[in-house]
């Protein structure tokens, strides 16, 4: 039997009665009070996730920024130190091999959070392509990451507001960190990083300023509503983040891996996509449902702001225009739903 | 509001977590505490229709969470002649009143002996311990 990983804030996670589950290796807490109510904290006021599970590579050298240019969809050349940008690692196919935030510390010097699940996977397919010059570390092990989300996610921590996708050194009772204003809610919120002997006082604070805990499993119905990607499900080393509706990070005006099967799949136009949907009739579509006509769902769950079942999953593109009425198989029974524009639920504006 | 921890001694177990009453020779089911607490709150409820045969031991219905799907399991045979329409439209009520308001079908029993090889609470209770 394989024995799961435990974040810092382990302790933490018991002590407020967190059923835990395996994921990705690591014992994480699933939920605490409950989905539905963790969900509706974190779209209502704020919620605290545990991300420790997360990776966090570091490219550093003369080289980093042209050694990544060179392995990363997107374009480093739009970000100056302290932005960040949402990027994929692909690979000869075109497909992905993980979706990552970047985020660039100095000019030769760039950080990568990436998936729990694909942080060993990352790490090899970086050391086999590194450059003399550009150095990748896994710090992975020595720090904490817990995200704070929800419209008053700023205020609760006592943070000034500041624009997405950038970073800066803060503070949150006392406690240096780096807040960085990106998340997977579609809310506005923080994603704090401190060493890891630092995460259970941070936890506690953050706590102790009101914010809910939240699981995985609220993680999982947030991103779902704003239509966030999940490697693994959404995405992967078989998809193409064309297909995907992913194009926007994918600069194809430079050169990276597999910018050829991407420029020849945009140019052709894909065969199918990642459309999203909601179920017009009763039922919940999970992962692995089909979806009449060739299609699959990759991501399903009950939305809880919408009341309704939702999800994502490739159809034929003449089927992924929304307004298009699908049947999905939901264990035997055919059931309505009709694609919509992604996201499926957007965020209050205040 | 989830319901306390309860296992009530009228009530007769199968060992998949679901329980019956038995009111003359009609019974009501549903599931038990452990089962909703296991799934978290539900939201659907995938009934069968009224005038359906149903075997004990054998699949009658869904229940659902955000996370996962339950099947069913009727404690005893019979011809389903209630659903409860509250839970089709309200499924978290099984979650608030599992025995109470969170029935799921009435049927009419087709072998009223059945329900003496169901588990009592106290035995129901034992096995829940043992897992």
């Amino acid at each position: 039997m394989q024995t799961l990983n435990r974040t810092p804030l382990f302790e933490q996670h018991t002590a407020l009665g967190a059923r835990m589950v395996p994921f990705a290796g690591w014992e994480m807490p699933v939920q605490y009070e409950g989905v539905i109510p963790e969900h509706r904290a974190v779209r209502g006021d704020s919620g605290v996730f545990d991300v420790s599970h997360m990776g966090e590579l570091e490219v550093e050298g003369p080289k980093a920024h042209a050694f990544l240019q060179s392995v990363l969809s997107n374009d480093l050349d739009r970000i100056e130190p302290g932005q960040a940008q949402y990027t994929l690692l692909t690979n000869e196919r075109g497909g992905i091999v993980d979706d990552l935030i970047a985020y660039r510390l100095e000019v030769g010097r760039y950080l990568l959070i990436v998936n729990a699940s694909n942080r060993e996977a990352d790490f090899e397919w970086l050391k086999e392509r590194e450059l003399s010059g550009s150095d990748v570390r896994d710090l992975s092990d020595d720090y904490a990451l817990l995200a704070v989300q929800g419209p008053r996610s700023l205020e609760r921590l006592g943070l000034d507001e500041a624009p997405a996708f950038t970073f800066a050194e803060g503070e949150v009772e006392g406690m240096e960190c780096m807040v960085n204003r990106t998340g997977y809610t579609g809310e506005r919120g923080v994603e704090l990083m401190v060493p890891a002997e630092d995460g259970p006082a941070l936890w506690d604070a953050v706590v102790g300023r009101g914010v809910t805990p939240a699981g995985l499993g609220a993680r999982d119905t947030l991103r779902l509503e704003v239509c966030y990607p999940l490697h693994g499900n959404d995405i992967g080393p078989e998809l193409d983040p064309i297909s995907a509706g992913l194009g926007w990070v994918c600069a194809l005006e430079k050169e990276f891996t597999g910018v050829s099967e991407l420029r020849r799949v945009k140019e052709e136009g894909p065969d199918r996509k990642l459309a999203a949907f909601v179920m017009e009739e009763a039922g919940v579509p999970r992962q692995g449902m089909s979806i009449e006509g060739g299609g699959e769902v990759t991501s399903g769950t009950h939305s809880p702001m919408l009341d309704k079942g939702i999800g994502m999953g490739y159809v034929p593109t003449e089927q992924a225009e929304p307004g298009t009425d699908v049947t999905i198989d939901l264990r035997g029974r055919s059931r309505r739903a009709r694609v919509v524009k992604k996201p499926i639920y957007k965020p209050q504006e205040d | 509001m989830a319901a306390a921890e309860s296992y009530p001694e009228e009530l007769r177990y199968h060992a998949e977590h679901d329980w019956a009453r038995v009111e003359g020779d009609e019974a009501v089911l549903g599931v038990t505490w452990y089962a909703q607490d296991a799934l978290g709150e539900l939201v659907h409820y995938e009934p069968p229709e009224a005038g359906a045969s149903i075997a004990k031991d054998g699949i009658y219905g869904e229940v659902e969470s955000v996370k996962a799907v339950s099947d069913l399991v009727s404690p005893l045979s019979g011809e389903v002649v209630e659903v409860n329409q509250k839970i089709v439209d309200a499924p978290e009520t099984v979650n608030e009143d599992p025995y109470g308001e969170g029935w799921l079908v009435r049927i009419r029993m087709s072998d009223q002996s059945e329900a003496e090889s169901l588990l009592d609470a106290g035995a129901y209770k034992a096995l829940l311990a043992g897992q």
